[in-house]
């Protein structure tokens, strides 16, 4: 509590410190309108068992600035979205929502090659949408309908798509799965690497620290990204982990801190990180964040922590709220360009709203459909009176 | 072809029960006590656990409660206001990590304190099956009875509820019904729960309680309040009958009840209706002696089919009453699939299943 409390004083210097960075920045102007910008990061990257950084000085494009706005901003539409659709009972189960965290999972998308993997735990319904899935396709999953990215059969925490290994149920189950992947990238001579995320909570299971020892014995393009909002459920991260610098967990493994609320700091401790891995080993990347809601929708959120807490992070701190000031600021985007993504975002997300509840779920026989490849038995067991031949489908992506 | 013929024959079923079948796939039967007995006082199986563990703690003081998200109450509130009573060096949180809990627990149980740990699903059991099965059954075993962790009680939320999907559904029982040493016990509402969770606690062996979630809430009964145990290993017969046994467990039982009234009614069968409680070690006696009674036996779990629990039970009465029997023994289980996510209500050992199962044994 006594860290949350001095990061949340420390806010309004951040603030200060943006503006100054956009007074201080290089803008290059065309026709009054800028083009590219230079910009300062907001917060010092930490390091560990590093003798150099990622860049603090990294220049922002008006296309990429609109393109990371429209990102976060339809993240957040979806979100919003799962929330109410959740609250209405449509969406059953298990939501977990990823609001106040949305320039981490962009920063890194945007430092991603087509070669990059990335594997996650179940607060995904943002990284699936980046990685290529429409909003339909998340929030069809999540209303259990054919149009879901996994037709319905996953929920939750059970997205996918090309290069994008899933959410994860289990917690901190992903890690070794993410290395699993970087290995076969190093394999294969791909030159690509994995993001193997997990959050504050599950940086205390043990196969993470399996995770990181052998990534690091076989050098593997592995980064293992601690996505830390400060609390594990309903525990808050002092009272978990005995040590909270997350980034320097992997003991041997170097460890960037990064403030996983400034996209551009995300972006560029990420492309460091990809060219790190990719030449010397794994590495360790800390992105401090932050969730709105609570652990999943049966937590309100607010017993373990204060309204105020969260209202503070909403009204000073906001990825997505910081971001857009300090793009009009540099006048890479007008206020009327603001209002016209926005208008787009809701329209997008609210046609998908509509769609996810009116689709129809998949037939019955998917009930048993995919249980196993080329099935190993023809006829399925204890179904009773009922006669019914295994079902295969689908080839996955990765065959 | 087939396909579709089920898919509109299990709909049509679905469709006619409609009105039953909105809420959840069973239909609750509490257990009454004898009036007058005792004090009693009205319990959800949340409460009634709670209630165990506070009189756990109280007549124990070596006794510690632990696990994630326990100290503000637990995810299903079994813990609620214990680390207030007790204080928070005997009821608190654990970090995110079941393997550590589990060894933890067998560690404080080694030294001859008690340890009541939560882990928060069954479905997340699994990081921690290496702790359970090579530490905690066979601590006893390997150390010639010089060591044991027998103070040692898993408490685990597990069945289905609804809307879990893959990893909040699944029933772990027949795993570790796999392992000599251990003890495994599955409640089917609050009074059981009560008197299972002390005698767990009390018991010299390690215990795993597999509590479905899905009666925290929909469990209520007049619990005795007084300090109370329920024998392991011991089954119960909720309903006497001559011509088939139907066993089951957890929330299992509760459709059996239904589907024993239901053959009452229409087909003007007795069944025998067993809550087998333990699952290990199991009551064979109670129930080969209705194997014998009635010659039929169905067995239902919502666990998949293939070494479901289910078999071992097929299996040894098949051996011990097999000239005593008018049928071969039927199992009603969930579906050899992943515990799915939409299709929950096909997937699951239903009334209409084990109607259905029950006419073909008494047809044969």
């Amino acid at each position: 509590m006594l860290r949350t409390l001095s990061r949340v004083s420390e806010l309004p210097i951040i603030v200060k410190q943006l503006q100054k960075n956009a007074a201080q920045a290089g803008v290059a102007k065309t026709n009054n309108y800028a083009t590219e910008a230079t910009v300062q990061v907001n917060r010092p990257f930490k390091l560990h068992r590093l003798e150099e950084g990622p860049e603090t000085t990294v220049k922002l494009t008006k296309d990429e600035a609109l393109k990371y706005y429209t990102q976060m901003q339809t993240i957040r539409r979806i979100e919003t979205a799962a929330g109410n659709l959740y609250k209405e009972k449509i969406i059953r189960g298990f939501c977990h929502l990823y609001s106040g965290q949305e320039a981490c999972a962009v920063g890194m998308k945007a430092a991603m090659r087509d070669v990059d993997n990335i594997i996650s735990a179940y607060r995904v319904h943002g990284w699936t949408y980046l990685m290529g899935v429409p909003p339909l396709g998340v929030l069809g999953e999540l209303t259990g309908v054919q149009s879901g990215c996994a037709r319905g059969k996953g929920g939750s925490m059970h997205m996918y798509c090309p290069n994008f290994f899933g959410g994860n149920g289990i917690v901190g189950a992903q890690v070794p799965l993410g290395t699993g992947v970087g290995l076969a990238c190093k394999y294969k001579g791909n030159g690509g690497m994995c993001l193997a995320l997990y959050g504050d909570g599950a940086a205390n299971q043990g196969q993470v620290f399996e995770a990181y020892n052998m990534a690091y014995l076989w050098k593997l393009p592995v980064i293992f990204v601690c996505e830390n909002n400060n609390y594990g459920m309903g525990t808050s991260s002092e009272r978990a982990s005995c040590n909270t610098d997350y980034y320097t967990r992997g003991d041997a493994l170097p460890g960037i801190w990064v403030d996983g609320m400034d996209v551009l700091a995300v972006r560029s401790a990420t492309e460091f990180a990809i060219k790190y891995v990719n030449e010397q080993g794994p590495l360790v990347m800390e992105t401090n964040t932050y969730r709105y809601s609570g652990h999943s929708m049966s937590d309100p959120g607010t017993s373990y922590r204060t309204r105020e807490e969260i209202q503070e992070v909403r009204q000073k701190r906001d990825p997505i709220t910081s971001f857009k000031e300090l793009c009009i600021e540099l006048g890479l985007i007008t206020t009327d360009e603001v209002k016209a993504i926005d208008l787009k975002v809701r329209k997008e997300v609210d046609e998908a709203t509509a769609q996810a509840k009116g689709g129809a779920e998949l037939g019955l026989s998917h009930l048993w459909t995919d249980v196993y490849s080329n099935n190993l038995e023809p006829k399925l067991r204890g179904t009773n009176a009922y006669d019914i031949d295994h079902i295969q489908e689908r080839k996955g992506v990765n065959h | 072809m087939k396909v579709s013929t089920l898919t509109r024959g299990l709909l049509s079923a679905i469709k006619s029960n409609a009105i039953c079948s909105t809420r959840s796939h069973f239909t609750y039967y509490p257990t009454k006590l004898a009036q007058g007995v005792r004090d009693v006082q009205k319990m959800n199986m949340f409460q009634a656990i709670n209630n165990a563990m506070d009189l756990g703690l109280e007549q124990d003081s070596s006794a510690l409660l632990f696990g994630e998200d326990v100290g503000f109450g637990g995810v299903f509130r079994c813990s609620m206001n214990l680390r207030d009573k007790y204080g928070k060096d005997r009821v608190f949180n654990t970090p995110l990590c079941e393997q550590g809990i589990a060894g933890f627990a067998i560690g404080v149980a080694n030294t001859g304190a008690t340890a009541i740990a939560e882990i928060q699903f069954a479905d997340y059991i699994f990081p921690s099956f290496d702790q359970i099965v090579n530490e905690a059954a066979k601590y006893r075993y390997r150390s010639g009875g010089l060591f044991d962790c027998g103070s040692l009680t898993f408490r685990v939320p597990c069945g289905a509820v609804g809307h879990g999907a893959l990893y909040h559904s699944q029933s772990p029982e027949a795993y570790f019904a796999h392992t000599p040493g251990l003890r495994v016990v599955i409640p089917r509402g609050p009074i059981k729960a009560k008197g299972l969770l002390l005698a767990c606690i009390k018991d010299p062996n390690p215990c795993i309680m597999f509590e479905p979630k899905t009666l925290y809430r929909a469990a209520v009964e007049e619990v005795p309040t007084e300090s109370y145990t329920e024998e392991l290993g011991k089954c119960d017969i909720l309903r006497e009958g001559t011509d088939v046994t139907l066993i089951g467990w957890g929330t299992q039982v509760h459709v059996l009840l239904e589907v024993a009234d239901l053959a009452k009614k229409q087909l003007d069968i007795d069944c025998e209706v067993i809550d087998l409680v333990s699952v290990l070690p199991w009551d064979t006696k109670t129930i080969c002696n209705s194997a014998n009674k009635t010659g039929r036996v169905l067995i239902a779990h919502e666990a998949p089919f293939t070494q479901g629990f289910g078999s071992e039970l097929a299996a040894y009465i098949q051996e011990k009453c097999f000239l005593r029997l008018e049928a071969p023994i039927k199992r009603v289980t969930g579906w050899d699939t992943p515990f799915p996510h939409v299709f929950e209500p096909f997937y699951l050992p239903d009334k209409h299943r084990c109607l259905a199962a029950l006419k073909e044994i008494v047809n044969y």
